[in-house]
């Protein structure tokens, strides 16, 4: 288990008190003047050494993406956009560095504006989180009294202004270009890349993009040092992490571990253990729910780092674990996920839109056992269909988690459904709205 | 996307007040110049609040046009964001969180309690008039399970009882106290609480 004095957000449950005094007196904004003065390259290959990767889902590495930006200011500002649209069920770290260390995710933005030229970084906080908004202004707010941020921020020289611009109720605005054109006032449709908006971004200047775990550990890797933070975890998979562990648990929490920590650690340690005991165990969402689903075997052994659960043909997204255990309608549950989709979908690309529907109806009907045997390849060969066919990833975020079900609980769907195709039976049924097509003359 | 329905009585007109009219400026000023269409979901935000918490087809006229937007842009925004509520709701605005990591922790009871103490439908006003229920997506509070939202304030760690009782007081136009209704700190853990110990105690 991770050491009380290598954790990075100290004050993750509010033990501290939020405001800017106790801040900076538990560590926030000690020398980061200093940082700025040794220069943007200096920082860019710190951030770079530390190997760090981006908390938000994919894990790009954010040392690479910061250095994306053109190097010198042209005739376009830049800007710095920080998303806080934290939407992925079963994921609510980002609520609590809002909350309670809204000053660490400040100091990073100082940091990484600084790193990428940028004078102007646009917060988006998702609009229920209104509270967290409002916190996170009066924490600015108090940021700019103390000359922290604004006019020659820190001393340092650079100027900075931060604004929060609040989303609507739209989970699709969590992709990056989805989430720029919502800040420009349009519905969240994500465009086509390339162009990659660290060249063309918001209003078609140069825009890094990035979550809020990932900026707010940017002030501590500087303080402590690249070598400390990659010391932490396993290579290639560095540091610490905020888990979400929700669901069938006695004790749900958030908690910040070393990356790589065992998943069974995670459960049995932090939360209490599954409800029911660790043999009541069905499945672990391990990533958010676009990830897909493990069931009890891999769950005993995994680790919790990006490799090692992309070779168990899953990911760990943005480490929101929700547990299932055996008093849970598995299908059921993952036909709740597909639902969740089609109503996030946004509409723009055909594979997605409707496929999505389809899929929740589909599962739907299995959960109620009245899906036909034949279905059960037929719905995957629909998750293959949306995936990959889509401008964004909401696709493969809406089709893995359908993917992870049939890969690992084939049988329990098979042992429920095992009508014939209707085409043979001919029964009516009335959503299916192409009934005609059944009839024989028709087929 | 939702499907949302536009509501039939629709007032005349919309302006904002004096303090709005403020408000508004400074929204647009966060934005650089020329780029004020950013601010239309601030304003659409504005206009709610002033309306009873929804919008009328003339806020979202009057709303284009000091943006300088077409109206159909503006249109599409109220409808394509599902907080933008385009037919009337209650004072008091239930929104029950029913995704996966809260419907595993017993959503459903409180979706009924909704459906017995509020109305038999969603987006339906109680008997009241006070108080309307939606069923909504992941609201991001996933270890405070089941959840509620209520106007801006979170209600976390749930049951029915809590959550009957919740509602009871404001369909009475009572207050409550927004938060963990388990006396729980935050997102951390209820019992056996292993991490950031000497804070704790600090």
């Amino acid at each position: 288990m991770l050491k009380d004095e290598d954790r990075i957000f100290k004050n993750l449950y509010n033990d501290l008190g939020w405001d800017i005094n106790s801040a900076i007196a538990s560590g926030d904004w000690q020398g980061t003047k200093d940082y700025i003065t040794k220069g943007k390259d200096w920082i860019i290959q710190e951030i770079k050494k530390s190997e760090l990767r981006g908390r938000g889902g994919a894990g790009f590495p954010t040392g690479l993406k910061l250095s994306f930006a053109p190097k010198e200011l042209g005739s376009k500002p830049h800007y710095l956009v920080i998303n806080a649209d934290e939407s992925e069920p079963g994921t609510c770290k980002d609520r609590d560095i809002l909350r309670f260390e809204p000053q660490k995710l400040i100091e990073g933005c100082l940091i990484a504006s600084y790193a990428i030229s940028a004078k102007i970084c646009y917060i988006y906080v998702r609009g229920e989180y209104f509270r967290e908004g409002q916190r996170l202004q009066e924490a600015i707010n108090q940021a700019y009294e103390k000359k922290l941020i604004g006019k020659n921020a820190c001393n340092s020289g650079w100027d900075l202004d931060i604004f929060i611009h609040y989303g609507a109720g739209a989970y699709i605005c969590g992709e990056e270009t989805a989430l720029l054109e919502s800040i420009e006032g349009k519905k969240g449709h994500p465009r086509l890349k390339p162009p990659f908006p660290a060249l063309v971004g918001l209003y078609g200047c140069p825009t890094i993009v990035n979550n809020v775990e990932t900026i707010a550990l940017l002030p501590t890797i500087l303080k402590k040092g690249a070598k400390w933070f990659s010391s932490l975890g396993k290579p290639k998979n560095t540091g610490t992490k905020i888990f979400c562990i929700s669901g069938n648990v006695n004790n749900p929490c958030n908690v910040e571990e070393e990356m790589g920590i065992p998943l069974k650690d995670l459960i049995e340690k932090h939360a209490g253990g599954v409800i029911g005991g660790w043999n009541n165990l069905k499945a672990v969402i391990p990533g958010g729910s676009s990830m897909p689903m493990l069931p009890k075997s891999i769950c005993e052994t995994i680790t919790m780092d990006f490799d090692s659960l992309i070779k168990a043909k899953s990911g760990l997204g943005t480490a929101g674990i929700v547990v299932i255990n055996k008093d849970q309608d598995i299908i059921k549950c993952m036909s709740r996920i597909a639902r969740f989709y089609k109503h996030e979908s946004c509409g723009q690309c055909t594979p997605c839109r409707e496929g999505c529907g389809w899929m929740w109806r589909m599962l739907e009907r299995m959960a109620e056992g009245e899906s036909t045997y034949k279905e059960i390849d037929l719905l995957y060969d629909v998750t293959k269909q949306i995936e990959g066919h889509t401008i964004c990833a909401f696709g493969e975020g809406a089709s893995w988690p359908v993917q992870g079900l049939l890969r690992h609980f084939r049988k329990e769907i098979e042992s429920r459904c095992h009508q014939d195709p209707i085409i043979k039976k001919k029964t009516n049924i009335p959503y299916l709205v192409d009934q005609h097509l059944l009839e024989k003359e028709n087929a | 996307m939702s499907i949302k329905k536009i509501s039939k009585f629709q007032p005349e007109s919309f302006e904002f007040t004096k303090e709005h009219l403020e408000e508004m400026e400074k929204e647009i000023n966060k934005y650089p110049k020329n780029k004020q269409a950013s601010a239309v979901m601030a304003l659409l935000y504005l206009a709610q609040k002033q309306n009873d918490n929804w919008l009328p087809l003339s806020a979202i006229k009057y709303v284009a046009k000091k943006l300088e937007m077409p109206y159909i842009k503006v249109y599409e925004v109220c409808t394509f964001y599902s907080m933008f509520n385009l037919a009337p709701v209650g004072k008091y605005f239930v929104q029950v969180c029913t995704t996966t990591p809260c419907m595993i922790s017993g959503a459903k009871g409180i979706v009924d309690v909704c459906k017995k103490h509020i109305s038999k439908n969603e987006n339906e006003l109680s008997n009241n008039k006070l108080c309307s229920w939606v069923e909504v997506e992941c609201l991001g509070a996933c270890v405070n399970a089941p959840m509620m939202q209520i106007n801006y304030d979170y209600f976390e760690d749930l049951d029915e009882a809590k959550a009957e009782s919740i509602i009871q007081n404001i369909l009475e136009d009572k207050k409550v106290n927004p938060g963990s209704t388990k006396d729980r700190k935050s997102s951390a853990p209820e019992k056996n609480r292993l991490t950031l110990i000497s804070n704790k105690n600090a």
